[in-house]
């Protein structure tokens, strides 16, 4: 604001408050406001100014965006979106184990019946259920895949409790919050193992090594 | 002619019962059908002590103890040590590998696999059969 509209505004608010009070005497607010910048004259330089008002722009900043993460309700991802995911993913694992026991079953039964055949038929039969077998490997494949995913939205799930711990109570989650995941417990709860860094699961093809690779590391 | 015992007891051992399945029934279709199962390391560990099984196939990856510690005990055991032992796993990078083959294992295969890298294995680790 100019030096002259803010003597302009001063004065204008030097006439209500006369119109307020009759009894006062403008040039006795006029010597405490005086004294009032003289005594922050000696405490406020130019840069200290300078350096308020950018802590005053920054904690405006931050309670704007605390304002629009509260918004978003991250407390819902925890409470709701992550443990939906999980089991969601869960019931995958369970679908297609399921269903790849059902095909077993399937297979056996054909299998049997597959001694009742001709030799030449029975062996057609044979290669087709050899096929199927390795074919039902997808399970077990599938089922690290997601298990692996389950833990990087655990991870999610310790990063946005820490967040919610940070922003304090205006961002509190609906559940008691837990400590970030500490690397001394496998995801079911035992201990760490000595192999704990060798666990990396299945790789995407870019990064696994083919059977060929494995087996020249063997000679 | 072959020189294996085709009723050689044998025991699988992963957390997956689909793979358990799939290994006993391709190893059945091999002509092998003395098979025992374990879901993890520790329940392995207690089978080979209880019954004198031939051979090995585990997974890596399981819970309390895994096919690596498995291994590493199996190789620590003066009774066991000379048991042929394949790794049939995900675990697929080439430190695995190579840590699997430092700790004692008889052979490797990694998953998704087929009934003739089974069979060449097994063949590579008994013998022809």
């Amino acid at each position: 604001m100019a030096v002259a509209a803010v003597k302009e505004k001063i004065a204008s608010q030097l006439q209500e408050l006369r119109k307020a009070d009759a009894s006062l005497d403008p040039e006795e607010i006029v010597s405490i406001v005086e004294a009032i910048v003289e005594t922050i004259e000696g405490d406020m330089s130019a840069v200290s100014l300078k350096v308020y008002s950018d802590i005053e722009a920054l904690a405006r900043y931050i309670n704007t965006a605390r304002s629009e993460i509260a918004d978003l309700r991250p407390d819902d991802i925890n409470a709701e979106h992550l443990p939906a995911a999980t089991d969601e993913l869960s019931a995958i694992v369970g679908s297609t184990e399921q269903a790849t026991n059902t095909i077993f079953e399937a297979v056996e039964s054909i299998e049997a019946l597959a001694e009742k055949m001709p030799e030449e038929i029975a062996d057609q039969v044979s290669t087709a259920i050899t096929s199927i077998y390795e074919a039902c490997g997808f399970q077990d494949i599938t089922g690290q895949r997601i298990t692996k995913v389950v833990t990087a939205l655990q991870k999610v799930e310790s990063k946005v409790d820490a967040l919610l711990h940070a922003f304090g109570d205006d961002l509190k989650p609906v559940d008691a919050p837990r400590q970030p995941e500490k690397k001394t417990k496998t995801p079911s709860g035992g201990p760490v193992r000595p192999d704990e860094d060798l666990m990396n699961g299945p790789q995407l093809p870019e990064d696994a090594i083919s059977q060929d690779d494995i087996d020249a590391l063997f000679g | 002619m072959s020189t294996v015992d085709m009723g050689m007891p044998i025991l699988i051992v992963d957390d997956y019962k689909t793979m358990l399945r799939i290994i006993r029934n391709l190893l059945k279709q091999l002509g092998f059908n003395n098979v025992d199962e374990a879901t993890d390391g520790s329940a392995a560990l207690q089978k080979l002590r209880d019954k004198d099984y031939h051979l090995i196939i585990s997974d890596w990856n399981m819970e309390p103890m895994s096919g690596m510690q498995l291994l590493t005990e199996v190789r620590a055991d003066t009774k066991l040590k000379e048991l042929p032992f394949i790794m049939i796993t995900a675990e697929s990078k080439t430190e695995n590998v190579i840590a699997a083959k430092e700790a004692g294992v008889s052979n490797y295969i990694v998953k998704p696999f087929n009934a003739a890298t089974l069979k060449t294995k097994l063949t590579a680790v008994l013998g022809n059969f």
